[in-house]
């Protein structure tokens, strides 16, 4: 069938003629406007004349691509990566278009975009560095080339608004203009950067530049990928992590319509058909016999056992400081409760997906992926292709929550595509993505404190058993029995007591664990924060002054803490059945407090009503985004808090669908309020991810507030709260 | 064959009666702006206009919306931006934009037929799940749009 679609906004996907897939929108509200360029560097293309740098490339029009070298999957790096490169380029940031940078090019350039994976809340806080010096370098090298084109000293141009001038002169010229002869120019010295006194476009509001193609339905996800001959397939994963594929019957749906073949896959089958609704209806009539393998007869009950009796030892030591032995040994009051966690499931909003077109000497990928690099090593693994010959174009992601830095979906397009000989458009239907995840790991805290006559910690002893998520992605063995997942935010726990003691026992089950929006904070923050209140309350004393009393190190901390509890009402009236919660967290860079106010029904409904935020990430690129990224941790932690659970039986996973797996929407939404407390210096903290591990511990906090019902074990939906 | 009317155009789609709309939308026509998420009526990531009904197209079969008035996120703004689309990008609603060609059509139905929706209103019709939490800000973005669409 063929439709001609001629409408005002024409949404062009097609290969070019580089085997590149361009992006492109056309509409004439945006005309000028900045947008996604999304045209892949490659080596067919080279090192266009126009490219003054490897991030920066100037059309004689003056029209400015920049290259960002991290995955846009709605943290705004589109946007706050380009202000950066633009705060040095000193160019007019409403006509620059925005591009991906190249994996295959960072492989075969030496590694010219650095790390190009996208997580620990690391983009502008690992970028930034090099993006300011790389838009200062071309910035330097217009200069130089106008310098050399008046006979003036550089020192004498003065480059800003995508204009270099020369005042004695009065001569100037447009980085257009001069783009070809910077490219050439060779810098003695690279240019200083900006200090951020010095910031001009740094820290403004800026309105992203994906939102226009994100409400027309123009934005490209990986799986709306199109190409000619492509077929599409569905992914049946063994439903026991560890079995193994024994044998299936194509014959009984060969003669479905549509249908191509089935193609057995790494953990599964795959069948292929025309249509992704006839490929996946196909795999479902289609017979398959699975070796589910030892783990088969495992189940939540027995984990949750396993898990508890974890803690009591052998324990490696996860740090500390003093001497715990010591000031447990007597204490006026010990305090001390287990905390527990399940598995989650990240469920981003995009299902799983890859196309591949493997073509014997070379692999084209088109996907979303947080890592293009480690997407472009298990394409060339799968196919049998060197990896200077794979081609990562990667799309807007759907999401991504950590779930996209490991492609276990691609392996199985590139084995599908090289079994058929053709493009292939593997998608995981939403059962399949929340039953072959790589989950939150479980985990069991046994939180300890030894209180002395005035109410303050002598001693804490923390312990946790939780999985290693460095085992469980076959990243090597684990040193000493520790890893830094297990005990972010237990050994740096901010409050000082008299001795600290972490104890750990990574401790693994079939099920694959991985990198969950915030880590091992996410489920560290959920018991210090609500043992910090549980002693708090035994001493007597307000959760609020409790913690000021043992952040007097950290100015940082109080800060942070004083703005919030202002901002956020402490300590003013609430109606009856409203509680109060608060929690303070560290993680990547960056202290977030958050306030929850919460309902709690005579039912036993929970409903967060309110949240306020105080954030302290040492600078802001772009507020706008910032808050936006803190709004959106607070409602992931929130999900998981309220419904979050990934159970087990007979090995596989219960949940498969929305239905099981629920998800907060509008009506579970509370008023977000966010702020800064912003300390500056040399700080740059991560905003992606830290504002989701106080979420928990603050609600939770908040129905002890509203009911005196303390919550230990998530989510809250299994906690019976009513009267 | 079924005839659908997707964004005022005539086509002729040869797919099985029970192949759901999405599927139709996506890998026959190419519209693929309307987004699959659950397959199931879940999460709303479909949600397409039919007969002015906001409809989750990956529950409906193309025989239920032949010769009906389909609307995708592709036609909305075919005539400028709707309302609701410019209430979005004021007050920055998406962040990956996966469920927002989605959310958007909801809001086009919510408002078209309550134009003054209150809090408690947009609470109950708009219930398409989005993972990266812009809920706030599309609440405002409800409520603008209506704003824009008297004016």
């Amino acid at each position: 069938m063929t439709m001609i679609l001629s409408r005002r906004f024409f949404i062009q996907a097609s290969l070019s003629a580089a085997g590149g897939l361009m992006i492109a929108a056309f509409a004439p509200e945006f005309a000028g406007a900045t947008s996604l360029a999304g045209e892949p560097w490659s080596p067919e293309t080279g090192k266009t004349p126009d490219e003054v740098n490897a991030f920066v490339v100037i059309d004689p029009d003056s029209s400015i691509r920049l290259r960002v070298p991290k995955s846009e999957m709605g943290q705004g790096v589109l946007t706050s990566l380009a202000m950066i490169l633009a705060e040095e380029l000193e160019c007019d940031f409403a006509k620059v278009k925005v591009e991906y940078a190249s994996g295959h090019r960072n492989l075969i350039d030496n590694n010219v975009y650095q790390s190009m994976g996208t997580g620990g809340s690391r983009s502008i806080r690992g970028s930034r560095v090099y993006l300011q010096q790389a838009g200062a370098s071309a910035r330097a090298r217009l200069v130089a080339a106008a310098a050399v084109r008046w006979g003036v000293e550089p020192a004498a141009c003065v480059a800003s608004g995508g204009l270099v001038r020369n005042e004695a002169s009065g001569r100037s010229a447009t980085y257009g203009e001069l783009a070809a002869d910077a490219a050439k120019v060779a810098l003695a010295i690279e240019p200083a950067i900006k200090t951020p006194d010095q910031f001009k476009l740094i820290g403004a509001g800026l309105k992203r530049i994906d939102t226009p193609l994100k409400v027309t339905g123009a934005a490209r996800f990986g799986i709306d990928t199109r190409l000619p001959n492509m077929a599409y397939a569905a992914a049946a994963n063994c439903p026991v992590f560890g079995g193994k594929l024994k044998s299936y019957d194509f014959s009984a749906i060969s003669g479905r319509r549509g249908v191509i073949a089935a193609v057995p896959v790494t953990n599964g089958v795959a069948v292929v058909a025309d249509n992704f609704w006839r490929a996946k209806e196909a795999l479902k009539a289609m017979p398959i016999v699975w070796d589910f393998g030892p783990a088969a007869s495992t189940d939540s009950g027995e984990f949750r056992a396993e898990y508890h009796a974890a803690l009591d030892g052998p324990l490696a030591n996860g740090g500390g400081y003093g001497d715990v032995d010591a000031a447990f040994a007597s204490p006026a009051k010990l305090v001390e409760a287990v905390y527990e966690v399940p598995y989650l499931a990240h469920a981003p909003m995009e299902p799983l997906n890859a196309t591949a077109h493997w073509r014997g000497d070379r692999i084209d990928v088109w996907m979303g992926t947080q890592s293009p690099e480690s997407a472009l090593a298990l394409a060339a693994k799968a196919g049998g292709v060197d990896p200077k010959a794979v081609f990562v174009h990667n799309c807007f992601l759907g999401g991504g929550f950590g779930r996209r830095a490991v492609n276990d979906e691609l392996t199985q397009a590139v084995e599908v595509s090289k079994a058929l000989g053709r493009p292939i458009k593997l998608i995981w239907t939403r059962e399949e993505d929340i039953r072959s995840d790589r989950y939150r790991p479980q985990a069991a805290l046994r939180m300890r404190a030894a209180l002395s006559g005035d109410g303050s910690p002598a001693g804490f002893e923390f312990s946790t058993a939780v999985g290693s998520i460095t085992r469980s992605l076959g990243w090597g063995e684990v040193k000493d029995g520790v890893e830094r997942q297990a005990v972010e935010g237990l050994a740096n726990c901010p409050y000082r007591a008299g001795a600290l003691h972490v104890g750990v026992n990574l401790k693994n089950t079939h099920v694959p664990v991985m990198f969950w929006r915030s880590v091992g904070s996410s489920q560290n923050a959920f018991a210090v924060e609500s043992f910090i209140d549980e002693i708090a309350h035994a001493a007597g004393r307000d959760p609020l002054e409790y913690r000021r009393a043992l952040l007097q190190g950290r100015p940082d901390f109080l800060a942070v803490i004083d703005k919030l509890a202002d901002k956020g009402d402490w300590g003013k009236p609430l109606p009856k059945g409203v509680g109060r919660g608060m929690a303070i967290h560290e993680a990547f860079g960056t202290i977030v407090g958050e306030i929850a106010e919460v309902a709690v029904s005579d039912s036993g409904e929970v409903r967060v009503q309110r949240v306020v935020a105080c954030v302290d990430c040492g600078h802001l690129v772009n507020p706008l985004t910032a808050a936006m990224q803190i709004e959106s941790a607070v409602l992931y932690g929130l999900t998981a808090a309220l419904f979050g659970e990934i159970t087990i039986k007979q090995g596989r996973v219960e949940q498969g669908n929305f239905d099981s797996y629920p998800i907060a929407r509008m009506a579970d939404a509370p008023v977000i309020e966010t702020h800064f407390a912003l300390s500056g210096g040399d700080k740059w903290g991560g905003l992606g991810e830290p504002g989701t591990p106080p979420i928990a511990p603050a609600i939770a906090n908040a129905v002890f507030a509203a009911t005196g019902k303390r919550i230990r074990s998530l989510p809250l939906k299994n906690v019976a709260l009513g009267a | 064959m079924a005839l659908l009317v997707v964004n005022g155009r005539n086509i002729a789609v040869d797919v099985e009666p029970e192949m759901p709309l999405l599927w139709a939308l996506r890998d026959e026509l190419g519209l693929v702006g309307t987004k699959f998420g659950c397959g199931a009526g879940l999460c709303g990531a479909c949600t397409v206009l039919i007969d002015g009904q906001a409809t989750r197209s990956c529950i409906t079969p193309v025989s239920d919306a032949a010769g009906k008035t389909i609307l995708t996120i592709e036609g909305l703004g075919e005539k400028g931006l709707h309302a609701v689309q410019r209430a979005w990008i004021e007050a920055d609603a998406p962040q990956c934009g996966y469920c927002q060609s989605g959310q958007i059509m909801a809001a086009v139905a919510l408002i078209a037929h309550n134009p003054n929706p209150s809090d408690a209103d947009i609470d109950a019709e708009m219930s398409n799940i989005c993972r990266c939490g812009t809920y706030p800000r599309m609440r405002a973005a409800v409520h603008r749009a209506a704003e824009l669409a008297k004016i």
